[in-house]
């Protein structure tokens, strides 16, 4: 039985006056695929920006290898051992990729091994290691967004649909990608509306509307039974 | 491959761009108005003087307005008491070349210039010292709220004004350039002074440090990222108010460095010494793009040299050739001449 990386407890959390998550509870497993799943405007990316810090849980717990970081800075929670990328994707676009690059590794080195895997894993990374980052497609910023996020090992990746707006070629390339990061063990909670891109990579599911947990566990449930996907997310796989 | 890789190489920052892409057009406008000028001023000799002069003007402008353009653009901070700093280096400058009157009234280079190298490092880190404080009191508190900025910066810079007046008094006082630096070098008909001069080079030293900072080192890398994207900088795990509170002080320095030079120039010194140029400051930036350091430096030196040929060609048009310049230039490129990508 593999232990939650992260465990959110009840978190609730307003942006303004609005109370967007409330009473968030799931756990994500070391070392998995964990997706979050849900209509449009149902709190999603709230959820992983609470995590991170980005907003602030009014009430609620969320911990990070059993200690709580709800009340930590973004900064603090990213140094704990937590990527994110954004679902803007937030590429500096006035610098290079090398210097989007060179930012990420925060220890001021670029393991030479990993960074010869994530040009494995993207190639135009390394095409395009010195263009100004504003300059690639959008395919391409999600890519070095990614890459950003995994040029440092962490213990926790939060990444938030990776696949908006991105051509379907781009998105098998995605898929391939995020397959070999499985692989080798990556902790992964991954928002994503694309359901069929969610299902070919998640071990985990939570399904989030209106701000609540409607449903949570095995992936493998939900893809597999029309009923159950009709009536969380108002689709079926298969249709 | 393992999660934790073995080697490792160290990363040397520094930009790659190639030089001939880079955005060379405001750089040829900046020279494109100074051969028109020429046709039209006639002589040489005056438009050289012309020219000096005006950039010598842009220098001082650049120095108070970098710190401006970067504290907006990494934190959207807009500090309309920054006139203040200059104020306090313009009168710590007062105070220390009164106690140093020998080495400043001396026939001698070496001993002036020490006396100005002491003079710039007290302004500067007197300005940034009060620079710090101005943070931590007034700014911090009015984050994201630019209407409270505006009004409660605006409001620090009249109490440091008063805070001036009561301890140097309200009345003008003369402030005079060490001897050396005093006089003008001529050049066939030409006249060129040796403190404009002085002022030129260390403008250019100014901008050629800040632009090797940001491009090539990494706290440079941050600042120009910050500038794109604050969030996604505390997100790679930087502690953005650090950042952001360091820049503040850097730039309250500068402005310090920016009132020892405008009040030399002037050779008068009162209370309001800073807000005379924060208006051209705020109109250099927001022409420059906001952020852009290159951009301040040349929209500092164009509304300059520009404003010195109007007034010599046409007077009575001297004050609105800068908004119509900037009028132009917003028109034009309505993000400034180096706009940041995502601003």
């Amino acid at each position: 039985m593999t232990q939650p990386i992260l465990q959110l407890e009840n978190v609730h959390t307003y942006i303004e006056q609005y109370h967007i998550l409330q009473g968030i509870t799931f756990d994500v497993a070391e070392n998995g695929f964990t997706v979050i799943v849900g209509r449009n405007g149902a709190g999603k990316t709230t959820t992983l920006r609470t995590i991170i810090g980005l907003w602030q849980a009014k009430s609620g717990t969320v911990k990070l290898r059993g200690q709580e970081i709800q009340d930590q800075t973004t900064s603090e929670i990213a140094r704990a051992g937590v990527a994110y990328v954004p679902e803007n994707m937030g590429i500096f676009g006035d610098l290079t990729v090398r210097e989007n690059m060179i930012l990420a590794a925060r220890r001021g080195k670029f393991d030479t091994d990993r960074l010869e895997w994530i040009f494995g894993l993207f190639p135009p990374i390394k095409k395009f290691w010195n263009l100004a980052a504003g300059n690639l497609s959008g395919g391409q910023k999600q890519m070095l967004a990614i890459a950003r996020a995994i040029i440092e090992p962490s213990d926790l990746l939060l990444i938030d649909e990776p696949t908006k707006g991105i051509a379907p070629a781009i998105i098998e390339d995605m898929i391939d990608a995020f397959l070999e990061l499985k692989r080798m063990q990556t902790t992964i909670l991954l928002v994503e509306q694309n359901f069929a891109f969610a299902a070919a990579l998640g071990d985990d599911v939570v399904v989030i509307d209106d701000g609540q947990v409607v449903h949570r566990g095995a992936m493998e449930t939900l893809s597999s039974n029309p009923d159950l996907q009709q009536q969380y997310l108002g689709l079926a796989l298969n249709e | 491959m393992n999660k934790q890789g073995t080697s490792e190489t160290v990363i040397s920052i520094g930009s790659t761009t190639s030089l001939l892409k880079r955005d060379w057009l405001p750089i040829v406008i900046v020279i494109a108005a100074a051969l028109i000028a020429l046709v039209f001023v006639g002589s040489p000799s005056i438009w050289l003087t012309l020219t000096l002069a005006g950039l010598a003007m842009g220098m001082m402008v650049f120095i108070v307005a970098s710190g401006l353009t970067l504290v907006f653009g990494l934190m959207d901070v807009l500090n309309f008491g920054h006139g203040a700093f200059v104020t306090v280096g313009a009168y710590l400058a007062y105070a220390v070349l009164t106690m140093m009157t020998g080495l400043t009234v001396a026939d001698n280079l070496v001993l002036n210039v020490l006396a100005l190298i002491a003079v710039v490092i007290v302004a500067a880190v007197g300005a940034g010292f009060l620079g710090w404080i101005f943070e931590r009191i007034i700014v911090r508190r009015v984050y994201g709220d630019h209407l409270k900025q505006i009004l409660i910066t605006m409001g620090g810079m009249i109490v440091i004004e008063q805070v001036v007046m009561m301890i140097w008094g309200s009345q003008e006082q003369l402030i005079q350039l060490p001897t050396s630096l005093r006089g003008a070098f001529v050049m066939g008909d030409a006249v060129v002074e040796k403190y404009r001069l002085l002022v030129v080079v260390f403008g250019s030293v100014l901008f050629l440090a800040m632009y090797f900072s940001l491009s090539h080192t990494r706290i440079g890398l941050l600042i120009r990222a910050g500038v794109e994207d604050a969030e996604m900088i505390q997100a790679l795990g930087y502690r953005i108010r650090r950042l952001f509170v360091g820049l503040f002080v850097v730039g309250s320095g500068l402005a310090g460095f920016g009132g020892v030079m405008w009040v030399f120039y002037r050779g008068t010194l009162t209370a309001d010494i800073g807000g005379e140029l924060m208006i051209l400051a705020f109109i250099v930036i927001i022409m420059g793009g906001l952020g852009s350091i290159t951009g301040c430096f040349i929209s500092a030196i164009l509304v300059s040299v520009v404003a010195n040929y109007v007034a010599f060609l046409v007077p009575e048009m001297a004050m609105t050739s800068t908004i119509i310049l900037l009028v132009a230039v917003i028109s034009w490129r309505p993000r400034g001449l180096f706009p940041l990508t995502k601003r």
